[in-house]
């Protein structure tokens, strides 16, 4: 353990307050928006990873005018290396249930789902329990809302908002063209909030304590805390709830081997810090923070020097290959030639320039790719090429 | 949302600084349209939904650090697109370039090659060095050669979807479909099994839309060619209705020109025996049609015979055959038996034409031109042997003719005009409006109809505005008075018809008909949208406008014949007369009528 222990800890996703009954019959005897107000004032961005502000999403979404609106609750927690949606809904499902009931209040939803990761259909018979006690409350106390799970089936993309709902809808988990937006067109056509489930959980405290004490936590733009999955050559992984805006090199402190070379932010579509950036590198989401700040799902991957970075992107790159899912040009045929790219160059069939025409084509997946994850594979494949070009090379 | 929900609500966006005023709801590639902007497309096609996956179309919004697709991106008021830009310029050249590696771009040997999209876009941005690793070789690609019609190569495949938004959208058979993820993903059928063993109507509307060669027809060309030179052969060819009207956009004509003396002319000089027309043949099925119909009517108004199934429906589009003997298979008693006019025409060639040729038809070999490609499996049916022979030997599209036509060095403009050959090749106008949807039923209604009262048809100059149009499902009723001593069964009857093209809209008549909502009398119905002016093998490219241009054409066709009812076609009159005897006949049912079958829905 190290000295000088910079990390705020914050301890509120999982303290166990059991106390769900209470925080939702009083939520749902406030005015929506007040409960919007009390959000946005909170500052919360999506746990996701995109960041978008949540209290805006439900505000837009309770404007437009439908009979027909829907919360659902983003449970396919796929990105490599994040495991913090598992914890909270095993640990604290009630918290997440009652937050995707406020929220049907407060845009005028009475249907919730949540979307379980295939994987976790090990977690669905205790959340079945959990949604019965629930619904057995939201009777008692006449709150007309229900919630159902919906199983995936392990696809990645379906992560991805409109891909979930395309899934759900029977169909195959394909990115929509956006506009329209989920808050105005999602599920079945209709308004939808779609949330994470650490967002909605931070909703929960929000909605408990208020928007001051969220708002206490992190720093400018990157308000809260946040749960960080921890994982690679650490001697502590696991899952921690840490307050946003820390410096990576106090994470490294905490969690490093004393040994660490780089580490991935965000996961397999985030960022590669190497360690000489470790000092300016704030984890956050992007704003007018001095230094760069990188946004994250969670995902904190350390590696060590015995780990090859060529490895790790080779890893990366095959997953995207093969998880894009496979409609536009640029993801599609772009992660394989940036796969069988580094291939060849590491192979010599491709001399070492061959990486400087890969960055330019990550660049152009960037800003054409029609989703997210198109968008995002050029973030772990430049920023480890940058930084570990020769290990792609020998 | 009610069609007039934009009227008057206009925005203002600006393209490349000029400012365009659209309205709401236009795409960026509509104001760039309206704004003489070109943008590249390939996955976009006007007959079908946008699906903005292959983001050759990206333009740049001011402000915005990423691309957006123009044909997905509605416009906003005050908007600043920009389409050419450094930034746009080489990322639509790297989307191309990966597009291209993983193409199997073998351009010299492929079908498609001077009329592929990604070739030409290829060449328009001048792809000149392809740095990417070539991807063909590390997938196992498959061609698929078993459906007598259709060749499906996944190889040049671009996965725009095109083919299956067509499949699902305008033919609402859903044969294609992409399955797998990521680098696996492909088109492919029902568990990938060929083409010919899935429910697949041949109708080759994927064919139509697919902007590379990953779907084209399959080709009899060389076999054609084969027939002509062998001397021992008498090689006859006819032409169906919708071939005059398109095939002249292949051979430097705009479309919706007429060119049926100049194509005459090239098949003759192509060196074909006999020209003839399946003109002759659309205004024979008209006779037996109609008497079918009325047949129906009499047996089921009068005897009222329980075995009789009304609606009555045409049987002329070989992909809507193969579509209801697929989808619904217990209404094929509602099928008129009659075959198509090309099947007519085959049973004919190789009997009444032999004979009064003096020919032996072993060795008459029968050619059809024809706008689609479902003919060709037609052709290939085994109960198409009724004149002892395979009555049609060899199908060719518009396409495959003006093929022959190049390779033969026709000069197509400079053509004069001929007339086709006596026996099967005189027509009327009713036989020519085959070709447009609502054709048969207006030509069916214009002999029906004067069989039944002895009088025309009561709409000025035959036109019966009604049936016509380009809407994908048409209603009309026409009332039957003044009857005929004989027919008087039907005085005051209100003849229900309707017209569907396009298997998506005969999916919802059927549906209609099952659901007991319809109780039409008679329904045409054509596979493809627009009828078979729109047909599968038709010239490229399809769009409502170009089918909308084929299908004036038609009508002006229609309108200069100095026949115009299928009954006065002199050869028509000649044949029941010295060999068939009468429509519905015991010759007619041996050689011009048929049976259907049943198959699976998998």
């Amino acid at each position: 353990m190290s000295t000088n222990y910079q990390l705020k800890r914050a301890d509120f996703i999982f303290k166990n307050e059991n106390d769900w009954e209470e925080v939702l019959s009083k939520s749902i005897s406030r005015p929506p928006q007040e409960l919007i107000n009390e959000l946005i004032s909170s500052e919360l961005k999506g746990r996701g990873g995109a960041g978008f502000p949540t209290g805006l999403k439900w505000k837009v979404s309770s404007e437009v005018k439908s009979d027909v609106k829907y919360v659902i609750c983003n449970a396919d927690e796929g990105e490599p290396g994040t495991f913090k949606d598992r914890e909270i809904l095993s640990m604290v499902p009630f918290k997440v249930l009652t937050a995707i009931a406020i929220c049907g209040y407060v845009i005028g939803a009475k249907e919730g789902f949540i979307y379980l990761r295939g994987e976790y259909n090990f977690l669905r018979p205790e959340l079945l329990k959990a949604i019965n006690e629930f619904e057995y409350y939201c009777k008692e106390i006449k709150l007309d809302f229900s919630i159902k799970i919906f199983m995936g089936s392990g696809a990645y993309i379906c992560g991805e908002e409109t891909a979930l709902f395309e899934s759900m809808e029977g169909k195959r988990g394909e990115p929509r063209n956006k506009p329209p937006y989920p808050t105005l067109s999602g599920y079945m056509g209709k308004p939808t909030v779609i949330n994470n489930v650490e967002t909605l959980a931070h909703t929960y405290t929000i909605f408990k304590y208020g928007s001051k004490r969220f708002y206490d936590l992190g720093v400018q733009y990157s308000r809260g805390s946040k749960l960080f999955s921890v994982s690679g050559d650490t001697p502590k992984p696991g899952i921690y709830e840490l307050e946003l805006g820390m410096s990576l090199s106090d994470f490294v402190e905490e969690f490093g081997d004393d040994d660490t070379k780089a580490v991935q932010v965000g996961g397999a579509s985030g960022f590669l810090v190497p360690r000489k950036r470790f000092s300016e590198t704030n984890i956050g989401f992007q704003g007018k923070l001095v230094g760069i700040s990188l946004p994250t799902g969670g995902s904190m991957m350390l590696f060590n020097s015995s780990r090859s970075m060529y490895n790790v992107l080779d890893n990366y790159l095959n997953f995207f290959a093969e998880e894009s899912c496979g409609q536009c040009t640029p993801c599609r045929v772009g992660c394989q030639q940036l796969l069988k790219g580094i291939k060849a160059v590491k192979r010599g069939e491709k001399n070492a320039q061959y990486l400087d025409k890969m960055l330019k084509l990550a660049e152009t997946m960037q800003v054409t790719a029609k989703c997210g994850l198109g968008q995002s594979v050029g973030n772990s494949f430049s920023s480890i090429v940058e930084n570990f070009r020769e290990e792609m090379i020998y | 949302m009610p069609k007039n929900y934009f009227m008057g609500k206009n925005l203002k966006i600006t393209i490349n600084g000029a400012t365009v005023e659209v309205a709401k709801g236009a795409s960026i590639l509509d104001a760039a349209g309206q704004a003489g902007v070109i943008i590249p497309t390939l996955c976009y096609h006007k007959d079908l939904c946008v699906a903005g996956n292959c983001r050759v179309c990206v333009v740049e919004l001011v402000g915005q650090k990423r691309l957006s697709p123009a044909c997905a991106t509605p416009c906003e008021e005050g908007m600043e697109v920009l389409t050419n830009t450094l930034k746009v310029r080489n990322s639509r050249k790297h989307i191309i370039e990966l597009l291209l590696s993983e193409h199997n771009a073998d351009c010299t040997s492929c079908y498609k090659n001077g009329k592929c999209e990604l070739q030409s876009l290829a060449s328009e941005y001048k792809i000149m060095n392809q740095d990417f690793i070539n991807l063909i070789p590390f997938h196992n690609y498959t061609i698929d050669m078993f459906s007598p019609s259709i060749i499906k190569d996944d190889s040049k495949c671009i996965r725009c979807q095109r083919c299956v938004r067509t499949c699902a959208e305008l033919q609402g058979v859903n044969a294609l479909t992409m399955s797998y993820k990521g680098e696996h993903a492909k088109i492919t059928t029902f568990f990938e099994k060929a083409m010919n063993d899935v429910v697949c109507t041949n109708c080759g509307q994927c064919i139509n839309h697919c902007p590379t060669g990953a779907l084209v027809e399959k080709n009899y060309i060389e076999e054609v060619w084969n027939a002509i030179a062998d001397k021992t052969k008498h090689v006859v060819v006819q032409t169906a209705p919708s071939v005059r009207v398109g095939l002249g956009e292949e051979l430097g004509f705009e479309p919706g020109e007429r060119v049926t003396g100049k194509m005459v002319s090239a098949l003759k000089r192509l060196g074909f025996d006999a020209v003839m027309d399946t003109d002759f043949t659309a205004d024979l099925t008209i006779m037996e049609e109609g008497t079918e119909l009325l047949t129906r009517l009499k047996k089921a108004l009068v005897d009222k015979d329980p075995n009789i199934k009304l609606p009555m429906t045409t049987s002329c589009s070989p992909g809507w055959i193969k579509f209801i003997e697929h989808m619904y298979p217990e209404y094929l008693g509602n099928l008129s038996s009659c075959k198509s006019p090309q099947q007519m025409f085959g049973a004919l060639v190789k009997t009444y034409y032999a004979k009064a040729r003096n020919l032996d038809p072993a060795n008459i070999i029968s050619v059809s031109i024809m706008p689609c490609t479902a003919k060709k499996f037609e052709a290939n049916r085994p109960e198409m042997h009724d004149s002892g022979y395979r009555d049609v030997d060899l199908v060719l599209t518009t396409r495959e003719l003006a093929i022959m036509i190049k390779q033969a060095g026709i000069d197509f403009l400079k053509l004069e005009d001929s007339h086709y050959d006596r026996l099967m090749g005189e027509s009327t106008g009713a036989g020519v409006i085959f070709g447009a949807t609502g054709g048969v039923m207006e030509a069916a209604l214009r002999t029906a109809y004067e069989l039944v009262t002895g009088r025309e048809v009561p709409f000025e100059n035959l036109n019966i505005n009604p049936v016509r149009g380009i809407e994908g499902i048409r209603e009309a009723t026409i009332k039957i008075e003044n009857t005929l001593k004989e027919w008087s069964f039907l005085e005051g009857v209100e003849l229900k018809c309707a017209i569907a093209h396009g298997l998506a809209n005969a999916k919802i008549v059927m549906d209609e008909i099952k659901s007991g909502k319809a109780n039409y009398h008679f329904i045409e119905f054509m596979a493809c949208p627009g009828g078979c002016l729109g047909g599968g093998g038709q010239p490229l490219p399809t769009s409502p406008e170009i089918r909308a241009r084929r299908a004036a054409a038609i009508y002006a066709e229609d309108a200069g014949m100095p026949l115009r009812k299928s009954h006065l076609n002199p050869e028509v009159v000649k044949i029941y007369k010295d060999f068939l005897v009468k429509p519905c006949g015991e010759m007619s049912h041996k050689l011009l009528h048929t049976k259907y079958t049943p198959r699976k829905r998998r």
